[in-house]
């Protein structure tokens, strides 16, 4: 257990992640530890939501390395925007019951415990009672809870979050930050993409501001600044087609 | 009661044959139905008709190399489907094309070999059993084949429900946590030809794609859980098969289309009375609840 706390969870070695050679996350150098909070802002564009597909292996990187000094271990993700078929005739309890799926597979039967945990998940995104309700009679705020419970039964030592509050109301926001804060406390790693600064300061205790370049990676009030931001809002938004090859890996090996 | 005896159980009571078929629509209630509920939730509903005109060559194949052999044209139905249906499948799944536009190219091409093999042969007028079925004359052997895929439809779908359910749910989280995606696809792709070819046996290939996705539809406008979707849909296709026979029977009218018929005025009369149905739209609702 000694190693697991002094080596990190994740590295990003000179980390370049990209489509067709264009790179959206540019030469990513840094590190998460175990238990983190973290916030990851910056720009539309600026390679947020490209960072955790890269942590989920969805996408390989086009240069640079992850490492997990630790091993990988299981991760739980919440998309941008998740591709549901919300047409589905389903019900909210068996829906939520998927987030057992790491733990039972395909096949397994699923037990009266973990009926019991569904239920219990329900009730702490506050939707006790909804476990007969239809998927479609949910609304976009009552879904992302929904969304969260799933995640809560994923029951994941690292938990990555693309935009959780995107068109979610305040109360909605506020219950599910509270649960974010519980499993940080129950030493849970936790990346998520957010764009209100005000969260991030009160809520996050790390930050990563992203704009295809690094812009800041450590402690939120050092990485949260006005110049920052600045920098952040200059960034380029199109890729030129005609961008010559980039050789700063070349560079930094001859020095 | 003595005319509702002689209309809707006595022919069943007083004729062998009437049983045996009404013994293998049942299995094939048991067993389609299940699969066109799939099919309709993962919007694949056409795409059992395309399978189905994959299936004809073959058969007919089977056909001409061993005549009127129940074997032969299964196996050779079972064949030309699982060929279109995996390609179709499968290329989707590392090509830039979509399974709907993989399966046009294959069922046509499928198609298109079994017309030209058809016409080289002189006894085609046979063939017209292949689309038509033959469920007034299901012998031993058809109904223990019926019987036999119905087990391993049921059996499939039982342990494949999970994954399933999940790739038409939400494909990307399946993809996430398992690679079992691919494999439920292709699994469901051969029980669909399964049944098809099961299908044709009694009711034809072109009619048996009815037997699939009409109760599955019309389930829908009373059902809104995925498990009572299945158990009306499979009393639909039940009560659908029963009359379908008797109106075959007191008719005097071809069986395979009698069934679809009534299965179809199933759908419409669910399409208008159903729960989710257009009367309950149109009769606007002068009250409402407190919350």
């Amino acid at each position: 257990m000694e190693n697991n706390l002094t080596k990190p969870l994740v590295e990003f070695h000179n980390l370049t992640l990209g489509y067709e050679m264009h790179p959206a996350v540019h030469h990513l150098q840094g590190q998460i530890l175990s238990g983190d909070l973290l916030a990851v802002i910056g720009p539309n564009g600026g390679g947020k939501s490209t960072l955790l597909k890269g942590l989920m292996e969805e996408i390989r990187p086009l240069g640079g390395k992850i490492i997990w000094p630790q091993g990988r271990p299981k991760l739980a993700y919440l998309p941008q925007r998740a591709r549901l078929d919300l047409d589905f005739p389903l019900r909210v309890a068996d829906f939520v019951s998927l987030g057992h799926w790491p733990k039972r597979g395909a096949f397994a039967a699923i037990k009266s415990i973990d009926k019991q945990a569904v239920q219990q998940a329900l009730k702490e995104v506050g939707l006790a009672g909804f476990d007969k309700q239809s998927l479609d009679s949910l609304s976009g705020g009552q879904l992302q809870r929904v969304l969260f419970a799933r995640l809560l039964l994923e029951d994941a030592p690292l938990i990555l979050l693309d935009e959780p509050f995107a068109a979610v109301d305040e109360a909605t926001t506020t219950d599910l930050l509270m649960l974010i804060k519980q499993w940080h406390q129950q030493g849970r790693t936790v990346i998520a993409v957010l764009h209100d600064l005000h969260q991030v300061r009160s809520h996050f205790p790390k930050c990563l501001l992203l704009a295809r370049d690094v812009l800041g990676m450590g402690a939120t009030e050092e990485v949260v600044t006005a110049e920052n931001l600045a920098k952040a809002r200059k960034m380029q938004v199109l890729a030129d087609p005609l961008a010559p090859i980039c050789d700063l890996d070349d560079v930094r090996e001859l020095s | 009661m003595e005319l509702i005896y002689q209309a809707l159980f006595a022919p069943f009571v007083d004729f062998g044959f009437m049983r045996r078929a009404l013994v293998g629509c049942v299995a094939l209630s048991i067993s389609a139905t299940p699969v066109g509920v799939f099919l309709m939730l993962r919007r694949m509903s056409l795409t059992g008709d395309a399978i189905a005109h994959a299936i004809l060559p073959g058969a007919a194949l089977g056909y001409m190399v061993a005549g009127l052999s129940l074997g032969a044209m299964t196996l050779g139905g079972l064949l030309a489907g699982w060929v279109v249906a995996l390609l179709s499948g499968g290329l989707a799944r590392i090509t830039v094309l979509k399974e709907d536009a993989n399966l046009a190219v294959f069922y046509l091409l499928s198609l298109a070999l079994g017309v030209l093999l058809v016409s080289t042969q002189s006894r085609n007028i046979d063939l017209l059993h292949l689309l038509f079925g033959s469920v007034l004359a299901l012998d031993n052997e058809a109904l223990i084949l019926l019987a036999g895929i119905a087990s391993i439809t049921l059996i499939l779908l039982a342990v494949f429900l999970r994954p399933l359910v999940l790739e038409c749910l939400d494909p990307d989280f399946l993809r996430r946590h398992s690679r079992v995606g691919t494999t439920t696809h292709l699994v469901f792709l051969a029980l669909v030809v399964l049944n098809l070819v099961a299908g044709f046996q009694a009711l034809g290939t072109l009619m048996a794609v009815g037997i699939m996705i009409l109760p599955a539809t019309a389930a829908r406008f009373w059902a809104r859980q995925i498990d009572q979707l299945l158990f009306v849909a499979l009393t639909l296709a039940l009560l659908g098969c029963w009359l379908g026979l008797l109106m075959s029977w007191h008719l005097d009218l071809p069986t395979g289309p009698a069934i679809i018929l009534v299965l179809g005025s199933l759908h419409i009369l669910s399409l208008f009375a159903g729960r989710d149905g257009l009367l309950k739209r149109w009769l606007h609702p002068t009250k409402h609840l407190k919350s």
